[in-house]
């Protein structure tokens, strides 16, 4: 069990800053989130768009704001624990127990929801029986691909994981890509590839098909495929690959007992605590009169939040507002020389 | 001004008058209609607010941005007259237009 100040769910602009408050008023913090990676939707949903209204920022892409926010990070040694999604939180006299889907627990006076709009997952097929072959014969990511050789591998989907995931894996499985319409929106470099195997006959491209249809017992034999005009195909095949990228979901957060209103959690506006003491949200997933969705306001809202953990976190100490320009204990914590 | 019904699933209308300028997404959140999710706040970085559009009015409205094929292609069911709400405006020429949403957005 991990014993911590705070812990942050979600690895986004507003729970990096919140980390960075929290370290510099003198607490210890953990990072949780889902992703494989630091950024949250900064990262995963526009890493290239620019960005316009981070003070004093006249412009930065959602990947620069990440990489700054890191860098102000630097001085500090915090954990992050990524590619875990928090599932249960559980009242423990004064403190909270939070385990994550890796078995990963935690013990502590305070949790930060910083969640977005939840947890990334995969989206995943709609046609009927589909979670009966789930993690068997479908798949929506690739741990081993050494499972595919000799086999046949209907891959569907039409951006960049479904398009390199045909290219390798024509090299020793039958595959075949089907996409909703004619148009890819992977590179262009593995567009062409795609293209040049198909004429190779490398790859089986059906396009404006979609899956329609699952046939098999204990493991999947076909699948059927419908076109725009209802025409149907069956193709024979060994596994199912969905690459229809990531949709966010509330997920287990629904279930702290925290009040929720389409899908945002309520907080107050002194502590952004939500009804359960100990328990805070801020950032695009808390709700309150004139609640702002930007960025700036995830700032603001982890840095009352952090105050906030310091009562409960030290609750024999006082907690003195300082400056990062003047304070002596902030520069030490910083690593930086004071005058 | 336009008259915009919106269609659940489950058959249910919801009529509403949607004022110039705004998105044909806008008009559910600000009316709060039921079966626009629209996670990403309207910056087409998601697909949640996704909806069929009739074909007789297809052909009338906005065309498809650039990028919002690429963001369909993640939406729940999508289909030949799927669009993003989000990027369709509102305009006195949309009056009467009737969206259908899909069993689900996510």
């Amino acid at each position: 069990m991990i014993k911590t100040d705070a812990l942050i769910i979600g690895a986004g602009p507003t729970g990096l800053f919140t980390a960075h408050q929290l370290k510099l008023i003198g607490l210890d913090c953990e990072i949780v989130d889902n992703l494989d990676k630091i950024g949250g939707q900064c990262i995963e949903l526009y890493p290239d768009k620019p960005i316009y209204d981070i003070p004093a920022v006249p412009e930065c892409t959602g990947e620069e704001l990440t990489n700054n926010l890191i860098n102000q990070l630097k001085p500090f040694d915090i954990k992050f624990h990524l590619s875990e999604r928090v599932d249960e939180v559980k009242k423990d006299g004064e403190k909270w127990i939070v385990k994550t889907n890796k078995g990963t627990s935690f013990t502590t006076p305070n949790v930060i929801i910083a969640g977005g709009v939840g947890s990334f997952e995969p989206r995943k097929f709609s046609v009927e029986g589909h979670e009966k072959f789930e993690n068997k014969s479908i798949l929506y990511s690739i741990k081993d691909k050494n499972i595919f050789k000799g086999k046949t591998v209907s891959i569907f989907g039409g951006g960049d994981s479904a398009l390199d995931w045909a290219v390798e894996l024509s090299n020793n499985s039958n595959v075949n890509l089907i996409h909703r319409r004619d148009e890819f929106r992977g590179a262009q470099a593995t567009v062409d590839k795609v293209h040049e195997f198909t004429k190779s006959k490398k790859i089986n491209l059906f396009t404006k098909f979609q899956l329609k249809k699952l046939n098999g017992s204990s493991k999947i034999e076909s699948i059927d495929i419908e076109d725009d005009d209802k025409k149907i195909k069956n193709l024979k095949t060994d596994y199912v690959l969905g690459f229809f990228g990531l949709i966010m979901q509330l997920g287990p957060i629904a279930n702290w007992g925290l009040n929720i209103d389409k899908k945002t959690v309520e907080v107050d506006t002194e502590k952004f605590e939500t009804n359960q003491k100990g328990i805070y949200a801020v950032g695009d997933i808390c709700n309150y009169p004139g609640k702002l969705k930007l960025i700036l306001s995830g700032f603001h809202e982890g840095a009352l939040a952090a105050r906030a953990c310091f009562k409960l976190a030290r609750p024999n100490e006082k907690y003195r507002f300082e400056f990062t320009t003047s304070s002596k204990a902030i520069k030490n914590r910083l690593g930086v020389k004071s005058d | 001004m336009a008259k915009i019904t919106y269609k659940e699933h489950n058959g249910t209308n919801h009529t509403v008058d949607v004022q110039n300028g705004l998105t044909v997404m806008e008009g559910a959140v600000q009316n709060n209609i039921p079966g626009i999710d629209a996670d990403c706040g309207g910056s087409m970085a998601c697909a949640t607010c996704h909806v069929y559009i009739k074909e007789d009015w297809f052909d009338k409205i906005n065309k498809k941005n650039e990028g919002e094929d690429d963001m369909l292609d993640q939406a729940y069911e999508p289909k030949k007259n799927s669009r993003l709400s989000c990027q369709i405006i509102v305009s006195d020429d949309l009056d009467g237009l009737v969206v259908d949403m899909p069993e689900k957005q996510t």
